[in-house]
């Protein structure tokens, strides 16, 4: 079986991969200096040359990009290249709302779905193999991309897009389907209601999943593996990037290898934007290395995650990220732990309650004082005691393990949490009234 | 047969026990039975009602109502009738859940509330036993 999709590139020595990254670099740099007014901009008014930029270190000497400056030159002010040599967009409304348009030229596709490409063999894809997409098809990019890389690979590709379960599991077992990729929630789902139709995990012939484009914890993933019997595989990506692909774990399953000959990756302090040593915890940021349509220099992406060097068992020598962690505009210091509304969003997802939380942090005694309310979800009511303490205290476990800290969880009715503008209100932090 | 018992999620902040006794009283519904379970944070109001349509639309705007089936078993006045009751479910492996009573002025007797899982097997146990259970219809008698 092949292990790797583009071996030489994918095991690469270190010292390599920094010489891709030099030439690849400087060529960039000029290169949107010449072609992207906005980003020149930047850099003029930071006061960098492109002829400062002589290898990959210089690269901290680059402005940031972030989603407001995406918003300020939208539609086409971070266009890379003459529209005509592109033949391909892609958006997202992003979580704030904000629209994101992408543009991509052939040469952008082809990279993108053999990153693709290298994820699906990763997690143990050949021509052999029958891939089901069911991420959606159109200006989202999961459906693309996995659908590119499945056509790489040389997988009989299944582009079934999103929804109609009855129809995904149709083809699914009809087919033969034996690599799945969707969203872990809808990979849940279709687990679920592959068990409500009396199919055993056995039934079917799926060996790998590979989910992405949304948060999941490791209990998730051990619940995939074990309801539809395979090998769950994180991916992930970005539309401003790319797209899905970015970075994709292997069989060691223990963080994702970023595609580091088309990617440069740091990770910065939020707050100053100094760039953090490899196994700090803060916010990625991405340098397309070779994009030609949307070429984004020191993009932030808002999330945090950790990088690992370690030598990985694989045999991949890209570096490793850890999955999201939270997001930067978010992060909240409580007992001196860093916190994420989007970890606990995360938990209550993946248990099945409804993303209806609000987060209360107070001062009492020069301790913080960690309350986080939830509104308990109708399906999940019991009459039976032992079953409601059941829930809390899975909950709390749960909470436990993703925060480090146990906050105070308080059961609420339905419909009971503050809103604002039919929006609940997130996070209530009253140590700021001490101040 | 069996009689439909509500259950409701109460928060647990003071006086909510009360705001949902009197949104039931408010709806004209009579309480025929209560008994309510707690824990640090949430507390389980279960309730046998006069009414089940109208309480489920007067509480259920503010919190989680669930319909159970529960057994429910008139007491003979006599000493040992509760242990000859709970002899014959033990015997047959019913496992309960919980189990509350209540008394009805009127009638001059108690009942006895069962929650188990397999309820149509424990009314024919019980039936067999010749002990009587209760149903919705009956029921409806007390006022
Ligand atoms: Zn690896």
């Amino acid at each position: 079986m092949k292990k790797y999709y583009q071996p030489e590139i994918e095991t690469a020595s270190r010292e390599d991969i920094i010489k891709i990254q030099n030439e690849k670099i400087v060529k960039q740099v000029q290169h949107v200096y010449d072609c992207v007014p906005y980003y020149r901009n930047l850099m003029d008014q930071k006061g960098v040359r492109p002829e400062d930029i002589r290898s990959i270190e210089d690269i901290k000497k680059l402005p940031f990009l972030t989603k407001d400056d995406l918003r300020d030159s939208y539609p086409h002010g971070l266009l890379g290249t003459d529209l005509k040599n592109c033949v391909r967009i892609h958006s997202t409304s992003g979580t704030t709302g904000k629209r994101v348009v992408a543009f991509y030229t052939q040469k952008d596709v082809d990279m993108w779905e053999e990153c693709c490409a290298r994820a699906i063999v990763a997690a143990g894809g050949t021509d052999e193999d029958i891939c089901q997409v069911c991420y959606g098809y159109g200006l989202f990019t999961g459906g693309f991309g996995l659908h590119g890389g499945s056509h790489k690979v040389g997988c009989l590709t299944l582009p079934m897009s999103s929804g109609n379960t009855d129809r995904q599991i149709q083809f699914m077992m009809d087919m033969g389907a034996t690599i799945l990729c969707c969203t872990p929630s809808y990979a849940a789902y279709i687990g679920e209601s592959l068990a409500e139709r009396g199919y055993k995990p056995e039934d079917n012939k799926l060996k790998a999943g590979i989910f992405g484009a949304e948060p999941w914890t490791e209990e998730m993933r051990r619940s995939i593996e074990k309801s539809l019997g395979i090998k769950a595989y994180d991916i992930y990506g970005l539309t401003e990037i790319s797209g899905p692909g970015v970075a994709y774990e292997c069989q060691a399953q223990k963080g994702m290898h970023i595609n580091e000959d088309h990617f440069y990756v740091e990770v910065i302090n939020p707050e100053t934007g100094e760039v953090l040593p490899e196994g700090e915890k803060g916010e990625l940021v991405f340098t397309s290395l070779d994009k030609e349509g949307f070429p984004l220099l020191r993009y932030r992406t808002k999330d945090i995650c950790i990088l690992s060097r370690d030598k990985c068992p694989c045999g991949r020598t890209h570096v490793r990220m850890t999955k999201p962690l939270g997001r930067s505009d978010d992060m909240m210091v409580i007992r001196g732990v860093n916190v994420f509304p989007s970890q606990i969003e995360t938990v209550l997802l993946n248990a099945g309650y409804t993303p209806n939380y609000q987060i209360v942090v107070d001062r009492v005694n020069n301790t913080d004082t960690f309350d986080v309310f939830i509104e308990f979800p109708k399906e999940m009511f019991s009459d039976k005691i032992s079953e409601m303490q059941k829930r809390e205290q899975d909950l709390k476990t749960a909470m436990k393990s993703m925060l480090g800290i146990s906050p105070k969880i308080h059961l609420m009715a339905p419909k009971t949490i503050q809103r604002s503008e039919g929006k609940a209100v997130r996070v209530v932090d009253k140590r700021k009234l001490h101040e | 047969m069996a009689i439909t018992q509500l259950s409701a999620f109460l928060e647990n902040t003071p006086g909510t026990l009360c705001s949902a006794v009197e949104v039931i009283t408010e709806a004209g519904v009579n309480i025929r039975a209560l008994s309510v379970a707690e824990t640090k944070s949430f507390g389980i109001l279960r309730i046998i009602v006069s009414d089940i349509e109208k309480t489920k639309e007067a509480l259920g705007q503010y919190t989680i109502i669930k319909e159970t089936p529960v057994v429910v078993v008139k007491m003979n006045d006599q000493a040992g009738s509760l242990k000859m009751i709970l002899d014959v479910l033990k015997k047959a492996d019913v496992n309960i859940e919980y189990v509350y009573a209540f008394t009805a002025a009127i009638h001059g007797s108690a009942y006895v509330v069962f929650r188990v899982d397999d309820v149509e097997g424990a009314e024919k146990i019980l039936g067999q036993n010749g002990i009587k259970t209760l149903s919705d219809d009956d029921m409806a008698d007390f006022l």
